[in-house]
C-alpha cells in the first residue's frame, strides 16, 4: 500500500509541474503553427509572473492579478510580434531580446518597487489561488484505490490546473475543426496562399502571438499565484525552454504536448524523489542526469532517431508579399 | 509595400544606422532607470565614471571586454554562415574542462607560457566538441541548430555541476570548485604593459588573454575575408542554394564553422579561470555567452566592430558595479536589459529606422541635384 501512495504523490507533484509547462508550451502551439518561432516563452512567462504578483499584492485579488500577468505577457508578444511580422526581423533574435528584457526588468522593477531583493510582498491567501475540493473528496477518500486517486489525485488542484487540461481538447479544437484554426495553420505552411484567399497573413499571425502571449500570462500566473505565493527572481528557471522542447517533442500537436508535458513533469518529479536515493541494478542516479534528461530527448528526436520533428513549413520566414 | 530599401552610403550602412539603434537601446533603458526611481543622468554619469575614471575601473572594463570579445566573435562566425548559435555559452562553459585539464596537469611542472599554448588548445578542442554534435545534426539529420545549442546550453550546465561536484571537487572540500592552480595555471596581468601609459590598472585581473582575444579577432577576420573557407561561409550564410550549386560542401561549412565558433566560446573560458580566480567555479561563464549574441549584432558581426561593442559591454559590467554601489535600486541586472535591448534593435529592429533614413538622403539628394542643374544651366 505504500508503494500505492507513493505513485499517487509522484503523479500528483507530476500534475502540479507539467501545468505551466502545458500552458507555455500550447501557447508556443498557437505562435509556431503560424509560422512565427518563438523562444521568448521563458521571458512572457517570466514578465507574467511578475505582474500578476504585483497586481494582486497591490490590489489584494487573484482575478485582478491574473489579469494583470495576461496583459503584460500579451504586450511582451505584442513587441515580438511587430519585430517578427511588422518589421520582418529575425524571429529568434526577437524572442532572445524579451527574454533578457523580462529578466531584468523583472528584478529591476521588482527592487525598486517592493524593496524586498527582487520578490514580491507574499500574497494573502485572497490574492492567491486557492486548491479547490471536488465535491465528496473528504469522504471518499477512504475508498480503497479510487480513493485515493479521486481525492489526492484529481481533487485538490488550484482552478488554473483545471483550466489548463481543459484548454488540450479546446486548442485542438480551435486549430483542427474551426476557421480560424485552419486558417492559422495554412497560415505557417504556406502563407503566399492565405494570401492569394485574401486573407490577411498579418492580422492573422498578430492574432495568433497575442494568444501565445496570453497563455504564457497564464503560466506566469500559475507559478507566482497558485504554487507559491509571490515572485522570486528568475522563478521560471527554464520551464519556457522545457516548454519549447515539450512542443517540439510533441511534434506541434495539442493532444501530442500535454503527453510531453506530463512526461516532463514526471521526470521532474522523480527526480526530486529520487534525489540521493539508491535504485536497485542501475545504483544511483545523478540529479543532474535527470534534470538534464527533457533536453536529451529533445535532441535525440530532433535528430530524427525517434520518429522525425517537422515543424511549420514556413516557420521562421517573415512573409514578404511581392518583390 | 516591400519595396527593396534604396541604398543608402556606407557611413550610414555601417555608422549612423546602428548608431541610431544603439541609442534608441539606451534610451529606453534609461526609462527603465526612471521608473526604478534614479536619474538616468546621473547613472551615465556614474557608468563613465566607474569605467573610466581610475585605472582599476580600466583594467576591469577590459577584462570584461576579453570575454565578450571571444564570444562576441564566436556568434559573429557562426551568423556569417547563417546559423544562429545561441550556445556559445554552453560551449564556453565546457571549454572550461579543457583549461581545468591542461593547468591540473602541468601547473606545478611547467612555467605558464607552456601550459598556457596547452590550456588554448584546450580550450578550444572542448568547446569545438560541444558545438560539433549541434553541427553535425544541423548539417547532416537537419536539426535547427538554434534548438539544439539551447538545450546543449542546459546539457552543458547540468554536466558541469555533476563534473564539478562529483569529480573535480577535491576530497574534503565543500565548495564544487577544482583545486586552485599552483603559479603555472596563473596568467600574467598586464599591469606593466598599461604601467608603460601611465594607467595603474590595480587589482584589476585584466591578463595576456585579453592580448590573445585581440589576436583571435585578427585571425577570424582574416578566416572571414581572406580565405577560401571564408568565402564558402559567407556565400552559405547569403544562401544556402547559391552555395550548393557552386559546389560548396554544405555540411562540411556548416560543420567547420560551428567548431570554429565554439572552439572561439571555449577560449572565453582562459580569461576567468586561468587569469582571474585559478580555479575553476560553478557557473563561471556568468552570461558571458549570451552577451556574445549583443556583442556580434551591435559590431555587425565584423571583428572591427566586435571589439568597441565588447568593450562597451565591459563599460556596462564594470560601471555597472559602481551604479549599484551608489544606487541600490540599479542592480547589475540592469545590464541584463541593456542587452536585452540592444539585441532588439540592433538584431530583430534593425531596419526600423531605415526607410525614414532613406526618405532624408532621398530629400537630401533630390535638392542636391537640383542645385547642380540649376549650376550646369
Amino acid at each position: 500500500m505504500e508503494f500505492f501512495e507513493t505513485i499517487i504523490l509522484v503523479l500528483q507533484s507530476t500534475v502540479r509541474l507539467s501545468v505551466p509547462l502545458i500552458f507555455a508550451a500550447l501557447a508556443g502551439l498557437y505562435s509556431e503553427r503560424s509560422g512565427v518561432f518563438d523562444i521568448g516563452l521563458e521571458g512572457k512567462m517570466l514578465a507574467g509572473a511578475f505582474a500578476g504578483a504585483s497586481v494582486a499584492s497591490l490590489y489584494e485579488s487573484a482575478f485582478l492579478g491574473l489579469v494583470g500577468a495576461v496583459v503584460v505577457s500579451m504586450a511582451f508578444a505584442l513587441v515580438h510580434a511587430f519585430a517578427s511580422i511588422t518589421q520582418r526581423g529575425n524571429q529568434i533574435v526577437s524572442g532572445v531580446a524579451i527574454n533578457f528584457v523580462a529578466a531584468g526588468a523583472t528584478v529591476i522593477l521588482g527592487q525598486a518597487w517592493f524593496r524586498q531583493g527582487g520578490r514580491t510582498p507574499p500574497l494573502s491567501s485572497d490574492a492567491k489561488f486557492n486548491a479547490i475540493e471536488l465535491p465528496f473528496a473528504a469522504e471518499l477518500a477512504d475508498v480503497p484505490i479510487l480513493g485515493p486517486i479521486y481525492s489526492d489525485l484529481l481533487s485538490g488542484h488550484f482552478a488554473l490546473t483545471y483550466f489548463a487540461f481543459a484548454l488540450v481538447p479546446f486548442t485542438w479544437w480551435v486549430l483542427f475543426r474551426t476557421r480560424f484554426g485552419l486558417r492559422l495553420r495554412a497560415v505557417g505552411e504556406n502563407p503566399a496562399a492565405v494570401d492569394t484567399a485574401g486573407i490577411s497573413v498579418v492580422w492573422l499571425r498578430y492574432r495568433a502571438v497575442l494568444c501565445c502571449g496570453a497563455l504564457c500570462g497564464f503560466a506566469g500566473a500559475y507559478l507566482s499565484m497558485a504554487i507559491s505565493a509571490g515572485f522570486g527572481k528568475n522563478m521560471t528557471a527554464g520551464s519556457g525552454f522545457i516548454a519549447l522542447a515539450a512542443l517540439i517533442f510533441a511534434k506541434w500537436k495539442p493532444v501530442n504536448v500535454m503527453l510531453a508535458c506530463l512526461l516532463f513533469g514526471l521526470l521532474n518529479a522523480m527526480e526530486i524523489r529520487l534525489q540521493g536515493k539508491e535504485l536497485p541494478v542501475i545504483g544511483e542516479i545523478p540529479v543532474q542526469f535527470m534534470q538534464a534528461l527533457p533536453y536529451i530527448l529533445t535532441v535525440i528526436l530532433l535528430a530524427g532517431f525517434i520518429g522525425k520533428a517537422i515543424p511549420p513549413k514556413a516557420g521562421g520566414v517573415p512573409y514578404v508579399k511581392e518583390r | 509595400m516591400a519595396a527593396p530599401y534604396a541604398k543608402l552610403p556606407k557611413w550610414v550602412d555601417y555608422g549612423l544606422l546602428p548608431l541610431i539603434n544603439i541609442l534608441v537601446a539606451f534610451l529606453i533603458s534609461g526609462l527603465v532607470v526612471w521608473l526604478a526611481d534614479e536619474s538616468p543622468l546621473k547613472a551615465a554619469g556614474l557608468l563613465i565614471k566607474g569605467a573610466f575614471g581610475y585605472g582599476e575601473g580600466i583594467g576591469y572594463t577590459l577584462f570584461y571586454a576579453t570575454s565578450f570579445i571571444f564570444t562576441g566573435l564566436s556568434v559573429a562566425i557562426a551568423i556569417h554562415c547563417g546559423l544562429f548559435n545561441i550556445g556559445s555559452e554552453g560551449q564556453a562553459y565546457i571549454g572550461g574542462i579543457g583549461v581545468a585539464l591542461a593547468c591540473l596537469a602541468f601547473d606545478s611542472t611547467l612555467p605558464w607560457f607552456l601550459v598556457f599554448p596547452i590550456a588554448i588548445v584546450g580550450a578550444a578542442i572542448f568547446g569545438a566538441l560541444w558545438a560539433f554534435i549541434p553541427a553535425y545534426l544541423q548539417a547532416k539529420r537537419g536539426s535547427h541548430i538554434v534548438i539544439t545549442t539551447i538545450m546543449f546550453n542546459f546539457i552543458a550546465a547540468s554536466l558541469m555541476i555533476y563534473l564539478l561536484v562529483d569529480v573535480f571537487k577535491p576530497d574534503g572540500t565543500m565548495a564544487p570548485q577544482t583545486r586552485g592552480f599552483e603559479v603555472g595555471g596563473q596568467l600574467p596581468r598586464l599591469d606593466w604593459l598599461f604601467g608603460i601609459f601611465g594607467i595603474r590598472t590595480g587589482a584589476a585581473p585584466l591578463n595576456v588573454s585579453f592580448i590573445l582575444a585581440l589576436l583571435s579577432a585578427f585571425i577570424v577576420w582574416a578566416i572571414i575575408w581572406r580565405t577560401r573557407l571564408g568565402y564558402e561561409i559567407r556565400t552559405r550564410g547569403f544562401s544556402p542554394t547559391a552555395a550548393k550549386y557552386a559546389g560548396i560542401n554544405e555540411a562540411r561549412v556548416i560543420i567547420i564553422t560551428m567548431m570554429i565558433s565554439g572552439g572561439l566560446a571555449g577560449m572565453m573560458a582562459l580569461n576567468p579561470i586561468m587569469g582571474d580566480q585559478h580555479q575553476m567555479q560553478l557557473d563561471f561563464v556568468a552570461g558571458a555567452g549570451f552577451v556574445g549574441i549583443a556583442v556580434a549584432l551591435m559590431g555587425r558581426n565584423h571583428p572591427a566592430g566586435i571589439i568597441p561593442a565588447a568593450i562597451l559591454f565591459g563599460v556596462l559590467y564594470q560601471g555597472g558595479a559602481e551604479i549599484s554601489f551608489e544606487m541600490p535600486n540599479i542592480s547589475r541586472d540592469m545590464i541584463v536589459i541593456i542587452q536585452g535591448l540592444v539585441i532588439l534593435f540592433a538584431g530583430a529592429l534593425e531596419n526600423m529606422f531605415r526607410p525614414f533614413i532613406v526618405m532624408i538622403f532621398a530629400n537630401l539628394q533630390r535638392s542636391g541635384s537640383s542645385k547642380a542643374l540649376e549650376a550646369g544651366e
